[in-house]
C-alpha cells in the first residue's frame, strides 16, 4: 500500500511539471491591455443614416444580401440588425418628431475582449492592434463567443449545414490592406465614422464634446465601458447611449473578472493536483483502514 | 458476519414493450439529428442570437452531466467518508454516469456549429487557457475514459463467466492487473468531476451583464459544484428505487435513506450559501420579491429543493414511495437552478424570448431514451445490480446513525 502512495505522488510531480510547463506558454501570449489600438469613432450627430457603409462592408467583405420582411422576392438588401450575413448595419431610434437619432452598430472591439477570452480553440483573436477577429479554420462552432460578448454581436449562420461566425474585424483582411481603411470609414459621406488610432479618436472626441457642449451628450461611450473599447461613440445630447442599444456596462472588463477567478481556483494547474493527491491518500488510508476491520473481524 | 457483495446480471427478456418505446423515441430523435447535420441547426431549433445555447447545451450537457454525477458523489461517499455499505451502488452508478457523460459529448457534437473542426480541441498549440469550456472538453474527455475503465471489471467479469476459451482467459490475467491500478482511476473519477462540474459554472462567469442578478454571482463554479453533488445523491435513489420497481426486486430502502439523507445535508448547505450570497450582493429583495418570472422561478427552485431536503430529514418518510418523491423534488429543483443560469436568467434585459422547437426538443427525448435503453438492456447482461439485498426496514434509522455503523455486517467486499 505504501508504495502505491508513494509512486502516486512521484506520478504526481511529474505530471505537476509538464503541466506547469505548458500552463506557463498558455499564459504568457496573455499580454498586457494595449491602448494603442486602431479603432473607429462614430458621431451619431453626424450621421445621416444613408447606409452607405452597410452596403461598403457588404461589397468589401463579400457578405451575400439578407432579404427584409416586406420583400419576399429580395430585392433589397434590407437586414434588420446584425446577423449571419451583416457586420455592420445603421439603425434609427425614434422617441418624437424631435428627437431621434441614428446609430451605427458593428463589433465594439473591446481592449480587452470576452470573446477572446472564452474561445477554446483560440478562433477569436486580437492582434498587436487591438482588432479582435475570427479565424474560421479554428472555430468549432460553439458559440461561446456570443454568450460571452456584452453587446451581442457575432452572430452565426443558422440556416447554413456548414456555419460559421460572423462579425466585424475592422476589415483587416480586405479593406485595410488594399485602401488603409476600413470600407464603412471609407465610403462615409459625413464623416460620421472614423478610422485611427484610439488614442487620437478619443481625444477627438472629448474636443468636440468640449467645443459644442450643446450638441452632444458629454460622455464618450467606449473610454471606460467593459475595460474600454476600441469602437467609440458620440451621441446627441437628447439621446442616452442605452436608447441606441449601447447598454450601461461596468467599467471592470468582464473577461478580467472571470479570469481572475478561474486561475484563483486553479493556480495554475497546481489545485488539481493537489485535489488529486489529497482524495488519493484519503482513499488509501480509508481502505486500508477497512481491510485491517475486516481482518480482525476474521480473527474472532 | 462476512459476506462479498455478489453482482449479478438481471436476465429476463430484452425486448420487452418499455423498451419498443424507448426505441421509437429514439429513432426520432437521431433521425432528426441526421436532419440537423443536413440542413443546418436553424432547421430544427430556435435558437437565436440572442439566445445562442438552447436545450441541448442546458439539458443534455448542463443538466445531463450533473444528474450523471451518481458515480461521482457515490465515490465521494465510500473512498472519502468511508461509507463503504454504499459500495454496492457503484456499479449501477457508474453505468450511468458513463452513459449520460458519454450522451452529453454526443449532444455537445450536434450542437457544434462547426463539427468538423473539433479536432482543434485536440491541438494544445491552439489551446486558450483563459476559456473555461476548454477545461470543461477537455475534462470530460478524459472523464468518459475513466468512466470507462471504472466500468471495465463488470466486463471483465462478464467475458470470465461465459467461458469463451482464449478470451475469458486473457480476462481471467488481466482482472487483477486492472484491480491494482483501479484506485489511481478512481481517484481521477473524483477529481474530474470536481473540476468540470465547478466549471459549468464558471462558463457564465464572463457574461458580467447579461446573465440575471439573482444568479450570476462570483460564487457560480462553487453552487455548481454542490448542485451536482446533491443531484447526483437524488439520481441514484431515483435509479434504484426506479429499478427496484420496474424489475420486481426489494427495494434498498436503508441505503438510499442514507444516500438521500447525504444529499439532503448537501441540498440545505446550498441553500444557505444561497440565501449568504445573495444577501452579500445586496439582492434578497430582488430575489424573494415574487414579482416577475425571474423572482418566480427563483422561488420555485428554492421551495422544490427545501421541500426535497425537508421530506428526506423527516425518518417518517423513509419509505421507497417518499424516497422516490423527494429525490424528485431534489432534481427537478436542481435542475431548474441550471436552466435558470443558462436559460432563463440569461439575457434578460432583451425582450426576446426562447422556447425549444418541437424537433429541437424532440432531439433531446431521443438521446434521453436512448440513455435509459441502454441502460436497462445491459443490467440485463451485465453483472451491474447486487445480487443480494438488504433487509427492507420498516423503520429506518436517520442518516447520522447509518454513517457511523458503518461497515460491520460486511466488511470483505471485493474492493477496487
Amino acid at each position: 500500500m505504501k508504495s502505491q502512495t508513494r509512486r502516486g505522488f512521484l506520478k504526481c510531480f511529474g505530471l505537476a511539471g509538464t503541466v506547469l510547463a505548458v500552463g506557463r506558454a498558455g499564459f504568457a501570449s496573455e499580454g498586457a491591455i494595449n491602448d494603442n489600438g486602431v479603432g473607429l469613432l462614430y458621431d451619431a450627430t453626424r450621421c445621416v443614416g444613408c447606409k452607405a457603409c452597410v452596403a461598403a462592408c457588404k461589397r468589401a467583405n463579400d457578405l451575400p444580401p439578407e432579404k427584409g420582411s416586406f420583400d419576399p422576392e429580395g430585392i433589397w438588401d434590407a437586414p434588420a440588425d446584425l446577423d449571419g450575413k451583416t457586420r455592420n448595419i445603421v439603425k434609427l431610434y425614434r422617441e418624437s418628431e424631435s428627437v431621434w437619432s441614428y446609430v451605427k452598430v458593428q463589433c465594439m472591439h473591446c481592449m480587452k475582449p470576452s470573446c477572446v477570452s472564452v474561445c477554446p480553440v483560440s478562433a477569436m483573436q486580437q492582434d498587436a492592434d487591438g482588432r479582435v477577429f475570427y479565424d474560421k479554420t479554428r472555430c468549432i462552432g460553439c458559440r461561446m463567443c456570443m454568450v460571452a460578448c456584452p453587446f451581442i454581436v457575432p452572430r452565426f449562420q443558422w440556416e447554413k449545414p456548414l456555419p460559421q461566425i460572423v462579425k466585424c474585424d475592422l476589415c483587416k483582411f480586405s479593406e485595410v490592406p488594399r485602401k488603409g481603411k476600413p470600407a464603412c470609414a471609407g465610403v462615409c459621406p459625413t464623416e460620421a465614422v472614423q478610422y485611427g488610432r484610439r488614442r487620437q479618436l478619443l481625444a477627438e472626441a472629448k474636443r468636440r464634446t468640449e467645443t459644442n457642449p450643446g450638441r452632444y451628450r458629454s460622455y464618450v461611450y467606449g473610454e471606460h465601458e467593459v475595460g474600454g473599447t476600441n469602437v467609440l461613440y458620440l451621441a446627441s445630447a437628447a439621446v442616452p447611449f442605452d436608447k441606441l442599444g449601447l447598454p450601461n456596462l461596468p467599467n471592470e472588463a468582464p473577461a478580467a473578472f472571470s479570469e481572475k477567478i478561474q486561475h484563483r481556483i486553479y493556480k495554475g494547474f497546481m489545485a488539481p493536483l493537489a485535489l488529486y493527491a489529497t482524495l488519493f491518500f484519503v482513499a488509501t488510508l480509508n481502505r486500508k483502514k477497512l481491510s485491517k476491520g475486516g481482518e480482525k473481524e476474521e480473527e474472532r | 458476519m462476512t459476506e462479498q457483495v455478489q453482482y449479478k446480471p438481471l436476465g429476463g427478456t430484452i425486448f420487452t414493450r418499455g423498451l419498443f418505446v424507448l426505441l421509437f423515441f429514439t429513432i426520432i430523435g437521431f433521425s432528426l439529428i441526421a436532419v440537423r447535420f443536413w440542413k443546418g441547426i436553424g432547421a430544427v431549433s430556435n435558437m437565436t442570437d440572442v439566445f445562442p445555447l438552447g436545450i441541448w447545451i442546458t439539458y443534455d450537457v448542463a443538466t445531463g452531466t450533473a444528474l450523471a454525477c451518481g458515480g461521482y458523489a457515490i465515490a465521494l461517499l465510500v473512498y472519502i467518508l468511508n461509507g463503504w455499505h454504499y459500495h454496492s451502488l457503484m456499479r449501477s452508478a457508474i453505468l450511468l454516469s458513463f452513459f449520460g457523460y458519454i450522451l452529453a459529448g454526443f449532444s455537445v457534437v450536434t450542437d457544434l456549429g462547426r463539427f468538423w473542426n473539433v479536432y482543434n480541441i485536440f491541438m494544445p498549440s491552439r489551446w486558450q487557457f483563459n476559456s473555461a469550456l476548454l477545461e470543461v472538453a477537455l475534462c470530460i474527455m478524459t472523464y468518459c475514459l475513466v468512466l470507462f475503465i471504472e466500468f471495465l471489471p463488470v466486463i471483465l467479469e462478464w467475458i470470465r463467466g461465459l467461458g469463451w476459451g482464449t478470451v475469458s482467459k486473457f480476462a481471467d490475467r488481466f482482472a487483477p492487473k486492472l484491480d491494482r491500478v483501479l484506485i489511481y482511476f478512481i481517484v481521477l473519477g473524483m477529481t474530474l468531476p470536481t473540476m468540470h462540474q465547478s466549471s459549468l459554472g464558471s462558463l457564465f462567469l464572463i457574461a458580467t451583464s447579461k446573465v440575471h442578478p439573482i444568479w450570476h454571482t462570483m460564487h457560480l463554479p462553487l453552487f455548481f459544484l454542490l448542485n451536482c453533488l446533491f443531484l447526483g445523491y437524488g439520481v441514484v435513489v431515483l435509479e434504484s428505487t426506479l429499478s427496484s420497481y420496474i424489475f420486481d426486486r426489494e427495494y434498498e430502502v436503508r441505503v438510499l435513506a442514507g444516500l438521500a439523507g447525504a444529499g439532503a445535508w448537501i441540498a440545505v448547505v446550498w441553500l444557505v450559501l444561497r440565501i449568504a450570497d445573495l444577501a452579500w450582493r445586496g439582492r434578497l429583495g430582488m430575489a424573494f420579491a415574487g414579482g416577475d418570472r425571474y423572482s418566480l422561478s427563483f422561488l420555485v427552485e428554492f421551495l422544490l429543493i427545501g421541500a426535497g431536503a425537508y421530506c428526506l430529514f423527516k425518518p417518517k418518510l423513509h419509505s421507497a414511495r417518499w424516497l422516490f418523491i423527494s429525490g424528485m423534488l431534489l432534481i427537478v429543483g436542481g435542475g431548474l437552478y441550471r436552466f435558470n443560469v443558462y436559460l432563463i436568467g440569461f439575457n434578460w434585459t432583451h425582450h426576446w424570448k426562447y422556447f425549444p422547437a418541437l424537433p429541437e426538443f424532440l432531439i433531446t427525448v431521443g438521446i434521453v431514451a436512448f440513455k435509459f435503453l441502454a441502460y436497462f438492456v445491459l443490467i440485463k447482461i451485465l453483472p451491474v445490480l447486487p445480487a443480494k439485498h438488504e433487509p427492507h426496514l420498516a423503520g429506518s434509522p436517520d442518516w447520522s446513525s447509518l454513517m457511523q455503523s458503518k461497515i460491520k455486517s460486511s466488511s470483505n467486499w471485493h474492493l477496487p
